[in-house]
Order: structure tokens, then C-alpha cells, then sequence
């Protein structure tokens, strides 16, 4: 079963799009902007998107299907991101990723069922000397071993993830 | 200029780079703040944002320096601070406890610059970083900032500035070191206008940060360098692309260009010159092919970051169809400084073909993770061994990797190598942004290999056909070789596809892609064909070629395995021999990493 949210309001898509002008050069900045209020591009504020910029839908799908910062599904209350670039990966980022994936119940890129948590991996924070790191909500844990990772969700109200 | 003001008698610098506010040095910079609000003494406390792993002592962070002693404490905690106020500030005391801990000498020291670490480099593109508050342009002036835009502006014609450049031997730090002079030369000579200029801060390589560092720690740098290229080449307006990733170096460079607007140094008639040029800031979508120059304009248009084909250079029809110069980070970070100091200076430094320095990230299994910057020319082993201090837990070199997923790893026999834009190709890498990352026994080259094609087949945007197959094709090979599903042409297919995708790929992502596959294979085969040959990855990484096991003559029945394991496959009493039962083991390798007595072993898959 699939994370899904109720209808959104489109009030911000409007504020959004008034903050720019009607050019298509702002298409990505404006997809972000929707993407940060949101936590994902609802179906409804493309269709506003592209009434305003004059652009077909498919386009937009196809910037949203591109930029890995643009989702078209709904993400978790906290986005997990584990970094897999080079220097966490010989650090051993698999076995972060591997120890989530198993108390979660997910694999990257899918969000657990109530909503709480996204997992993602993406290809280097720059951290590197804090190898392996994980990021939070914009929270950073450094040099996380795959045993601290149940107390980690604990605290963020995931206990009982992978117990059952 | 009048900006110039009197030092006040001690500074504290609290580091507020990524990597240090990941480890709490924002409350240490509220803490000082609050104490010195209220005391009497002639101190100024400021926040310095150096970046993760600068100095190689992020990981010793939060930092905090104190000017103009040039004290360098480590590892600063909240209760700390009143002893430092008390003792260092008030009494003028060292506080011997926080103090750096060199490895290379075990002594203690008062300055991170009488480390072998420190001492071994020469910064010009880092100038600043860690030195200047990031959020105040005063400091920026303050150290010299802004001094090379009067000087190009009020003494030189824009054709002398772009002369300047081509006599300095600067190549672009991005990847391709194309000569940055040529460059804006090409541009300036083009009658189309308007023309752009742009900078490149999509930093996308895995294991590469020096351009967050500089956007983090000295944004006015490369605003100046900007500046003075938009002058050369007769441009009005800039845009600066910033990976989305990045949001401390999103908001140091917009708060750094406003704060230039509003001291003139952007905007109409630049300091009373006539010559007027703007800045923006476009933030990157998350696509590692929008680092390519004609993808990253298509991404700049609002548009699907795919590359196109070359015909014409950026320098003619670039941005918007029109001429544009793309520099990257580092590349504008150094303009300042080479126009200030001039070319001679610069192009005294740095080998033949490769002047000035160069900014790498260091990191991996070295001792000093950390952002370095070094003459060109210098070798591998003096940048591994000397300033990253060898390899931790003295366990043995194996490869260097540079330039990134599309780069090569060098082996052991290779690193008296001098480290230039040359000798790294020659070498079968490149030096790409500087990534650097040191790799010892305990990585296996094979799945290094499948790791970077995995990387490079996911970030392939799929336009052209030998990149979007070609890496799937060889990713599925090398995914099988890990697996212990190998067959002993699978070499010969890999070299084959290799070959294809270097000859027929569109952008530099796919032309550069076998990098990784023909370096391991070149100066690692013998790793492969264990692999395909004897299901055996000796460094214990490929899970199906690898059993753990305790060697009971050396487990001395301490537990600590027992309870690190996450999977709970370790059995056995305190003072008696553990044991690991095979089917629940998830080999992770924990338990080799925590034992002290180094009692667990590897095995092959099939042999154990």
C-alpha cells in the first residue's frame, strides 16, 4: 500500500507562481518552491503550473521525472537521506543502508506506510570527513554504525520499527 | 578604499562549516557570544564557516581559533568555553588539553599551521577559508578582497585583463582544464551580444566538496573573480548554478551578493567605473549531468538538463544561444589573486604544462580527511603520506582514486607520480574537480569498479544510446562478477564496451564513464579474475564472496563482537571462543572492525 495524502490546497502554488515572473527560465525554481511547501509535486499544482506558464503537462513530468530534488509522490514526515558517495561507500554506507531498509521495511525511494519516514540515498553530501553520514530533516549524523540506527528512529518517534 | 578598520586586540573564531555544526559548534558560538557579551574585555567574537573536513580537523571539530595568538583548539564543548575565556582571553594562556594532537609526532600543538598537515601546502584558492566570517564582506576587504576588481577596473583595459589570464597558464579547475584565458578570449571576440557569464557550482563528484568549501567560506571570491571575467569579456549579467544539496553554500552566496550590491561592487557602474554587471543565483535540480557545461545551460533555461552535441563552442552560442564563459568554483576563486599578484607570480608555481595549485579533497581511508591545496607537481606519496598522514589503523595502501566516477584509481607502485593535468590522463584517470579518496586492503577494486558504473548508470540522462546501454550492460556484468556469477570473458566484454561508449558517446559523461572499469582492470585484473575465477573477494566486501569467521586460537572470548553484531548472528560466553552462525550473518563486517585482536577472518564464499 502506497503513502497517500488528501487533496492539497493550492493557495501557495499561487503565491509561488506570482513571486516570478511568467518565464519559462523559472519553471525549475518555481518546481522546487513547490516542492519544498509541499513535500512533493501534486498533480493539481502542475496543472496550475502549467495554465500559468503556458507549457505542456508532459513537460513538467519530464522536469519532475529528471531533477532528483522534484518527487511526484507524497515523502515521510522525516526524509532520510544516506549518503552513498565515495568516500562513506568504502566506509561502509551499504551496511547504514541495509539496517534501514530492514527496520523500516522499505527500499530507497518509497516512504513507510503512516507516513512518518522516506528513505534515499544520494551521491555525496560533501561530508566526507564525517563518513558514513546520514541526514535527517537537514540534521546531520556522523560516522553512523549500523547498531546506533534503532535508537536514532527511536528518537524520532520510530520505536518498534523492525520489531514486529 | 576607507573600509579598513583597527583590528580589535583577540578574535574568536568559532568554525561553522557543515562538518562542525554537525557536531555542535553553533551552541560553542552561542556560548562565546553570551559570555563576552557582558564581560569587559577588548574581544570580538565572530562565526568563521570553514567546511567540512578543511584542515583535515573537521573530524576534530568544533574548532575554535583564536587570533591573533593563533591558538587552535579542538573538539570544543559548551563547557569549555568559560575556560577559554578565562584562561586564553582574560590570561593569555594556552589551554593545553584542547589543543591538536599532531599523529605524525604525537606532540601537541599550539598552531593547526606547525602541522606536517598544514605545512605542506599553499593555499591561494582557500585563502580565507576559516580565516574570514563568510557573512561579512568587511573581512573579505579586509585581507585584500575586492583590491584586484579596482585594479582591473581603474588600470587595465578589459583586452589586458584577458592577456593576464592566458600569461598566468591558468586551466579550468573543473575537470577538462581547458586554459581559462583562451576561453574568455574566444567569448570577448565574439560580435553577438549580450553574453554571459557563469559560474559552476553543481558540484556533483562523490567524494568531492572543495567548491561547497569556498562557496560556504569565501562566496565574495569567486563574486569578485565573476566581476573581473564579466569586465574581460564585456558581459552584464552572471548567473551562479549552486547544487540543491548545498543549502549552507546557497546561503552564504546570497547573502554575499547582496551585501555586494549594496557596497557597489555589483550592480550599475562598479565602484564609479561605468561598467555595470549583475549576479543571480539558479539552484541545480539534483542531476549529476547538469555539471556538463551544455546541460547545466539547458537547466539555467528551465529546461531537462541533457547535454548536446559540441559543434560550436559555449563561447559562441551558449547560454540562450549567445556567448558565454563557464568557469567553475576554484577556477574563479583563483581570477582575484592572479590579478592582484600577476601573471609572473602565478605561473612560477605548478609544473609545464599545469601552473598554480590545486584544491583536492582528500578523504577515504587516510588519516587527515580533509580539503588540501597544493602546488601543482607535487607527488601522490607526499600527499597521502605526508600531509594525509598514511593510511588509519595501519593498514595497507591499496589505490588512489581522482577526477571523480569518470576518473581511475592509481595503484601502489604509482604514487611517486607528479600530480598534474597531464600525468594523471597519462595515468588513465584525470584530474576532474579533485576528488581524492584513498583506499586500502580492506576495499575490493572489483566492486570500487561496479560502485562508479552504478553511479555513472543512474546520472546517465539516457539521450544517447551508448552511455544509457553501454554503463547498463556493464553494470549488470560487473553486479553479476560481485555476485560470484562471473564468466571468464566477462573482462573482454567490459574492454569491449569500454571501447564503444569512449568512442560514440555525445557528452564527456559517457566518454569518460570506462574510466574506472580500465583503470581497476589495468592495474587490478588480478582482483577480477579471483572474483570470476575462485569466487574469492579478498578484501571481504562482496557479501557472496565472503564468509566471517573467529579464529578461535585468537579470540580471547571478550564479547565485544557478540554485541555489536546487528543481526545477532554471534554466539558464544564471555572467556569463551565466539562464534558466527553463517546463515544469519549479514556480513556487514562490524565484528572485524570492533575485534582488538584481529581473531576474525575472511574467507571465500565457497571455500569456508
Amino acid at each position: 500500500m502506497d503513502f497517500v495524502k488528501q487533496r492539497e490546497d493550492l493557495a501557495p502554488v499561487r503565491e509561488i507562481l506570482d513571486g516570478y515572473p511568467r518565464e519559462q527560465r523559472f519553471l525549475l525554481a518555481i518546481l522546487q518552491d513547490i516542492q519544498k511547501t509541499y513535500g512533493y509535486l501534486p498533480r493539481e499544482a502542475l496543472e496550475t503550473v502549467r495554465l500559468h506558464l503556458d507549457v505542456p503537462l508532459s513537460r513538467l513530468y519530464s522536469m519532475a521525472t529528471f531533477y532528483k530534488a522534484l518527487s511526484l509522490k507524497p515523502k515521510g514526515e522525516y526524509v532520510i537521506k544516506v549518503c552513498d558517495g565515495t568516500a562513506c561507500h568504502i566506509k561502509n554506507s551499504q551496511g547504514l543502508l541495509d539496517e534501514l531498509k530492514r527496520l523500516l521495511g522499505i527500499e530507497p525511494g518509497e516512504t513507510t506506510v503512516d507516513g512518518r519516514f522516506s528513505l534515499e540515498t544520494v551521491n555525496c553530501l560533501g561530508s566526507c570527513a564525517l563518513a558514513p553520514v546520514m541526514v535527517i530533516n537537514d540534521v546531520y549524523y556522523a560516522k553512523v554504525e549500523p547498531d546506533k540506527i534503532r535508537e536514532i528512529l527511536g528518537m524520532l518517534g520510530g520505536k518498534g520499527y523492525g520489531d514486529i | 578604499m576607507g573600509i579598513f578598520r583597527s583590528r580589535p586586540k583577540r578574535t574568536v573564531l568559532v568554525c561553522c562549516g557543515t562538518g562542525c555544526l554537525a557536531n555542535g559548534s553553533h551552541g560553542v558560538y552561542r556560548e562565546f557570544e553570551r559570555m563576552l557579551k557582558n564581560a569587559d574585555q577588548p574581544v570580538r567574537v565572530k562565526a568563521a564557516a570553514k567546511a567540512t573536513g578543511c584542515n583535515g580537523l573537521c573530524e576534530m571539530g568544533p574548532i575554535v581559533k583564536i587570533l591573533p595568538d593563533d591558538i587552535f583548539y579542538c573538539r570544543v564543548k559548551v563547557p569549555d568555553v568559560e575556560e577559554i575565556v578565562r584562561e586564553t582571553l582574560a590570561g593569555g594562556r594556552v589551554v593545553e588539553r584542547l589543543l591538536y594532537t599532531d599523529p605524525a609526532t604525537g606532540k601537541k600543538v599550539k598552531s593547526h599551521k606547525d602541522t606536517a598537515f598544514y605545512k605542506n601546502q599553499l593555499k591561494i584558492a582557500l585563502r580565507n577559508i576559516g580565516e574570514i566570517d563568510p557573512a561579512n564582506i568587511d573581512d573579505y576587504i579586509q585581507r585584500g578582497g575586492y583590491r584586484a576588481l579596482e585594479k582591473a577596473l581603474s588600470k587595465m583595459k578589459p583586452e589586458d585583463v584577458t592577456a593576464e589570464m592566458e600569461k598566468s597558464g591558468l586551466r579550468g579547475r573543473g575537470g577538462a582544464g581547458f586554459p581559462t584565458g583562451r576561453k574568455w578570449r574566444h567569448c570577448a571576440a565574439s560580435d553577438d551580444t549580450p553574453r554571459y557569464v557563469l559560474c559552476n557550482g553543481d558540484e556533483g563528484d562523490p567524494g568531492a566538496f572543495m567548491d561547497r568549501s569556498i562557496m560556504e567560506g569565501d562566496p565574495h571570491s569567486i563574486i569578485e573573480g565573476m566581476v573581473i571575467g564579466a569586465y574581460a569579456v564585456g558581459s552584464r549579467q552572471g548567473f551562479i548554478y549552486i547544487r540543491d544539496e548545498y543549502s549552507l553554500a546557497l546561503k552564504n552566496m546570497s547573502a554575499a551578493i547582496r551585501q555586494a550590491k549594496e557596497q557597489g561592487f555589483l550592480g550599475e557602474s562598479i565602484m564609479g567605473s561605468g561598467f555595470g554587471f549583475d549576479l543571480s543565483i539558479v539552484r541545480g535540480g539534483g542531476a549529476f549531468v547538469c555539471g556538463e557545461s551544455s546541460a547545466l545551460m539547458a537547466s539555467i533555461e528551465g529546461r531537462v538538463g541533457e547535454p548536446r552535441a559540441k559543434y560550436i563552442h559555449a563561447t559562441e552560442r551558449g547560454l540562450w544561444d549567445k556567448p558565454t564563459v563557464l568557469n567553475n568554483v576554484e577556477t574563479w576563486a583563483n581570477v582575484p589573486v592572479i590579478i592582484d599578484r600577476g601573471s609572473d607570480w602565478f605561473s612560477s608555481i605548478g609544473t609545464g604544462g599545469s601552473k598554480g595549485t590545486k584544491v583536492f579533497s582528500l578523504v577515504g581511508k587516510v588519516q587527515n580527511t580533509g580539503l588540501i591545496e597544493v602546488p601543482m607537481g607535487i607527488s601522490l606519496r607526499k600527499i597521502i603520506f605526508d600531509i594525509g598522514g598514511g593510511i588509519p589503523g595501519g593498514k595497507a595502501f591499496k589505490a588512489v582514486q581522482t577526477g571523480g566516477p569518470s576518473g581511475g584509481c592509481i595503484p601502489g607502485s604509482m604514487l611517486d607520480l607528479k600530480v598534474d593535468f597531464e600525468s594523471l590522463s597519462g595515468a588513465g584517470s584525470m584530474m576532474g574537480s579533485g576528488g581524492m579518496i584513498v583506499m586500502d586492503e580492506d576495499t575490493c577494486m572489483v566492486e570500487v569498479a561496479r560502485y562508479y558504473t552504478g553511479f555513472l548508470a543512474e546520472e546517465s540522462c539516457g539521450k544517447c544510446l551508448p552511455c544509457r546501454e553501454g554503463l547498463r550492460r556493464m553494470l549488470g556484468i560487473l553486479n553479476d562478477i560481485c555476485a560470484g556469477r562471473g564468466h571468464k570473458e566477462d573482462v573482454d566484454t567490459l574492454l569491449e564496451i569500454c571501447e564503444a561508449l569512449r568512442e560514440a558517446s555525445l557528452c564527456g559523461l559517457g566518454k569518460t564513464a570506462p574510466n574506472p572499469v580500465e583503470t581497476t582492470l589495468r592495474y587490478f585484473r588480478e582482483e577480477y579474475l579471483e572474483h570470476i575465477r575462485d569466487k574469492r573477494c579478498r578484501a571481504g566486501v562482496c557479501p557472496a564472496l565472503t564468509q566471517y569467521y573467529i579464529e578461535g586460537s585468537l579470540c580471547r572470548g571478550c564479547g565485544l563482537c557478540a554485541k555489536n553484531c546487528p543481526a545477532g548472528a554471534i554466539t558464544g560466553k564471555p572467556g569463551d571462543k565466539y562464534t558466527i552462525d553463517p546463515d544469519l550473518c549479514i556480513k556487514c563486517g562490524r565484528c572485524r572492525q570492533v575485534c582488538k585482536f584481529g581473531a576474525v577472518s575472511i574467507g571465500g564464499g565457497a571455500a569456508v
